[in-house]
C-alpha cells in the first residue's frame, strides 16, 4: 500500500533514534513499494512530459555540437582575452554537481550516517550523469574535436607525449578516474537490487536484462562478506578521490599566474562549493521525484532536513572563502590581485558577482530556521537558487579574471552567443534524459541497504521488541 | 557432480523469516561441523558472517597490491614520457621524450603526484571490484539456488540456510531432520 503517514521524524530526541523508514515494518512491503517505480505498467504522465522536453533539449545539444564541429569555435563567444568562456564554466559547474553523489555514498558511509541509504543511489546516478555532461565540454572545447585522443598518452606517429607537468593533463586523469570509480561504485551498489528486480520480473526480456546485470547474485552470506568489505574499500578510495577531483580542477586556475586565480585557497574552496552545489542539485531532483513516485516513506522530511543542514554549512564555508579571498587580496599588497577582486565586486561583471553572493551566501542562511528547513516549497526554491548561484560563481571566476588581467590594453568583454546558451541548456537536457531513464529502469533506491537500516534487521532483537505501525519502537 | 546419483538432491534449503532466526540456526549448523553450506539473505545480516565462522577475506591485501601496481605504472608512465629518452618495443617502437618545461627538473616529483594518486586510486578500485567478483565466483549464469522459484524471495524478504549434498557431513535423512529441528518455516529440496 502506498501510504503517506504524517509522522514528524525531524524531532530531535536523544533518547531514541528517529526512524529512517516510515510506514513499513516488514521487508517485503519495502521491496514492493520501491519496485513499483520500475514495475508500474505505465510511468506517471509527468515522466513522459519531462522525458520529451529533456530529449528535445538533448537533441539540441547534439545539433549544437554538430554545428560547432562543422563551423569552428568561432560560433562561441570565446575571444581573446576570454579564451575560456562558457565551456569551462559549464565543465566546472557540472563536475561540481557530481561531488554530492560521492560525498553521500562514500564519506557519509565512512561516517556511518545511515540516513544516506535512501538518497545514495540516485545521488550517485546524478554524479555519473553530471560527469558525462562535464566531460562533454572540455571535449568540444579543444577545437579540433577529432584530435581529442591527444589528451591521452597514446603512442603516436609523431613521437609526442602529453606534458605531465600541466594541470590540464592532471584533469584528464582526475576526471577520468572519478568517472570510472563513481560508475563502478554505483554499479556494485546496485547489483543486489538488480537481482531483486530480476527475481520479480514478469517477462522474459526483463528477467534476462536484469539477470545479466545482476551477475548471478544470490544473496549468499559468503558473498555479502566480501561484498561489504569491497564496498567499504571503495568508499575509502572514493573519499580522497572526491576531494582530489575538484582540487585538481581548481589547479587549472590556481597554477596559472592570472590575478584572481593564483590563490592557494582554491582547492578547499572549490571542494566546498562543489559539495554545496551538488546537494542543491540532489534536492532539486529528490523533491519532485518523491512527490511523483510516492517515495515519501523513504526520502523523509528528516532526509531533506539533513541535506538542508549540509547546504547551510557548505554555503557558509563558500561565503567564508569569498571573504578570505578579499582579505588576502588586500593583505598581499599586490596591485593586480587587489584590482581583480575590487573589479569582481564593482566592475563590469558586478551583476554576476552579486547574483553569486546573494544566491550562495545570503539565501542559504534561511536554513538556520527549522520552519524553512522543513518547508518543501521554500527548500525547493532555495535549491534552484543555489544552482544558479553556483553557476555564476564559476562564471565570475573564469570570466572576470580573464577579461581584465594585467594590461588595460588587452582587456575585453565576454558575451555568450546563442550557441553558447543553447549548448548549456542542451546539457541539462542530456542530464535529465539520462536521469529519467534511470528512474524508470533501474532501482531508484538502494533496496537492500534500506532494509538493513530498519529496526527489524537487527539480529540481536531476538525477543522481538514490540513495534507500532510506524516502525518505531513502542515506548513503555 | 558426476559421481552423484541422479535422485540425490543438490542440497536442502531451510527458510527463515527473521535475521535473528537465521543467525541462531547458522550457529547450530556451524557447530554441527558442516562445511559446504551457506546463508542467503536479502541484505547483509550484521554478525551472521561471524556466526557462520567465515574467515576475514584477503580482499584488502589484493587491493593493496592493485594500488601499488597503479602507482608504479603512473611513475613509469610519467618518467618514461616526460623525463627519459629511451626506446621501448611494444608492438610498435615507442620512444620516450625529455620534456623541458619552464626550467623544471626532468623528473619533477611534485608535479607528478596528482597522476600518481589518480592511477593508484583507479587501479585499487578496479582491483577491489574485480577481485571481489572473482573470489565470489561471479558473474555466474546458473546456480541451483537461483533455480528454485521458492527461493526467489531471497532478494526480497526471506532468509535461507542451504546445506549442500557434497558436504562430508551430509546424509540425506539426517540432514533433513537436522534442518527441521532448527525451527524453519519450511525446508526446500534443491535440484542441481
Amino acid at each position: 500500500m502506498m501510504t503517506t503517514i504524517p509522522v514528524d521524524n525531524t524531532i530531535e530526541d536523544p533518547r531514541r533514534r528517529s526512524p529512517l523508514v516510515l510506514g513499513h515494518v516488514e521487508f517485503g512491503t519495502v521491496t514492493e513499494e520501491i519496485c513499483r517505480v520500475n514495475e508500474a505498467p505505465k510511468p506517471p504522465k509527468a515522466w513522459y512530459v519531462s522525458l520529451v522536453i529533456s530529449a528535445l533539449a538533448a537533441g539540441m545539444l547534439l545539433v549544437m555540437i554538430g554545428y560547432l564541429i562543422l563551423t569552428g569555435v568561432g560560433v562561441w563567444g570565446n575571444n581573446n582575452p576570454v579564451m575560456w568562456g562558457f565551456p569551462i564554466v559549464n565543465f566546472v559547474f557540472w563536475v561540481g554537481i557530481g561531488h554530492a553523489g560521492t560525498l553521500i555514498s562514500a564519506i557519509l558511509f565512512l561516517f556511518r550516517q545511515k540516513w544516506r541509504t535512501s538518497i545514495n543511489r540516485f545521488a550517485e546516478a546524478m554524479t555519473i550523469f553530471a560527469v558525462i555532461c562535464a566531460g562533454t565540454f572540455p571535449g568540444i572545447h579543444i577545437g579540433r574535436v577529432w584530435l581529442a585522443y591527444w589528451l591521452f598518452p597514446i603512442p603516436n606517429q609523431m613521437d609526442l607525449w602529453p606534458q605531465f607537468r600541466s594541470p590540464l593533463l592532471w584533469d584528464v586523469f582526475a576526471v577520468g578516474t572519478y568517472f570510472t570509480v563513481s560508475l563502478i561504485f554505483w554499479y556494485v551498489g546496485m547489483v543486489p537490487d538488480l537481482a531483486t528486480l530480476r527475481d520479480r520480473s514478469n517477462t522474459k526480456i526483463k528477467a534476462i536484462a536484469y539477470g545479466i546485470f545482476a551477475l548471478g547474485w544470490r544473496g549468499s552470506m559468503r558473498h555479502w562478506h566480501r561484498y561489504e568489505r569491497a564496498y567499504l574499500l571503495l568508499a575509502a578510495l572514493a573519499t580522497p578521490l572526491v576531494l582530489s577531483v575538484h582540487s585538481v580542477v581548481s589547479f587549472d586556475f590556481a597554477v596559472s599566474q592570472v590575478p584572481g586565480w593564483h590563490t592557494t585557497i582554491f582547492p578547499p574552496y572549490f571542494v566546498a562549493g562543489a559539495i554545496f552545489s551538488g546537494f542543491a542539485m540532489v534536492m532539486t531532483l529528490a523533491i519532485p521525484a518523491r512527490e511523483i513516485w510516492g517515495l515519501k516513506n523513504f526520502i523523509t522530511m528528516r532526509h531533506l532536513e539533513n541535506m538542508n543542514k549540509i547546504i547551510l554549512v557548505t554555503g557558509t564555508m563558500v561565503g567564508y572563502a569569498y571573504g578570505t579571498e578579499f582579505f588576502i587580496a588586500w593583505y598581499s599588497g599586490e596591485l593586480y590581485e587587489k584590482f581583480a577582486f575590487v573589479n569582481r565586486a564593482f566592475g563590469q561583471y558586478a551583476w554576476a558577482y552579486w547574483i553569486m553572493v546573494s544566491c550562495n551566501v545570503a539565501i542559504p542562511q534561511l536554513f538556520w530556521f527549522k520552519k524553512v528547513r522543513t518547508s518543501i516549497w521554500i527548500m525547493f526554491i532555495v535549491s534552484l537558487l543555489v544552482n544558479v548561484g553556483m553557476w555564476f560563481e564559476r562564471f565570475v571566476i573564469v570570466v572576470t579574471s580573464l577579461a581584465q588581467d594585467f594590461l588595460p590594453s588587452s582587456w575585453g568583454y565576454f558575451t555568450p552567443t546563442w550557441v553558447d546558451v543553447c549548448t548549456f541548456i542542451g546539457s541539462f537536457g542530456l542530464f535529465m534524459t539520462l536521469f529519467l531513464l534511470f528512474i524508470r529502469y533501474l532501482p531508484v533506491l538502494a533496496i537492500s541497504e534500506i532494509k538493513g537500516v530498519m529496526p527489524a534487521a537487527d539480529p540481536h532483537a531476538e525477543h522481538h521488541e514490540p513495534v507500532d505501525t510506524l516502525g518505531q519502537e513502542v515506548q513503555e | 557432480m558426476s559421481q552423484q546419483t541422479p535422485e540425490r538432491a543438490w542440497g536442502y534449503a531451510a527458510e527463515f523469516t527473521t535475521p535473528a532466526a537465521i543467525t541462531a540456526a547458522a550457529k547450530q549448523v556451524a557447530a554441527a561441523g558442516y562445511r559446504w553450506w551457506d546463508c542467503h539473505t536479502p541484505f547483509p545480516v550484521h554478525g551472521l558472517d561471524t556466526a557462520m565462522g567465515i574467515k576475514p577475506t584477503i580482499l584488502p591485501i589484493i587491493v593493496f597490491f592493485g594500488g601499488l601496481t597503479g602507482m608504479m605504472l603512473a611513475a613509469f608512465l610519467q618518467i618514461f614520457t616526460n623525463s627519459l629518452q629511451v626506446d621501448l618495443w611494444a608492438i610498435v617502437p615507442v620512444i620516450g621524450y625529455q620534456f623541458e618545461v619552464s626550467g623544471k627538473p626532468l623528473i619533477s616529483g611534485p608535479a607528478f603526484i596528482p597522476v600518481l594518486f589518480e592511477l593508484t586510486v583507479l587501479l585499487s578500485a578496479l582491483t577491489t571490484v574485480g577481485a571481489m567478483l572473482l573470489l565470489n565466483g561471479l558473474p555466474r549464469l546458473y546456480h541451483p539456488v537461483l533455480k528454485s522459484p521458492k527461493l526467489a524471495r531471497i532478494t526480497d524478504d526471506r532468509f535461507f540456510l542451504v546445506i549442500e549434498s557434497r558436504d562430508p557431513e551430509f546424509a540425506d535423512k539426517k540432514t533433513l531432520a537436522f534442518l527441521e529441528s532448527l525451527d524453519p518455516v519450511s525446508v526446500v529440496e534443491l535440484e542441481s
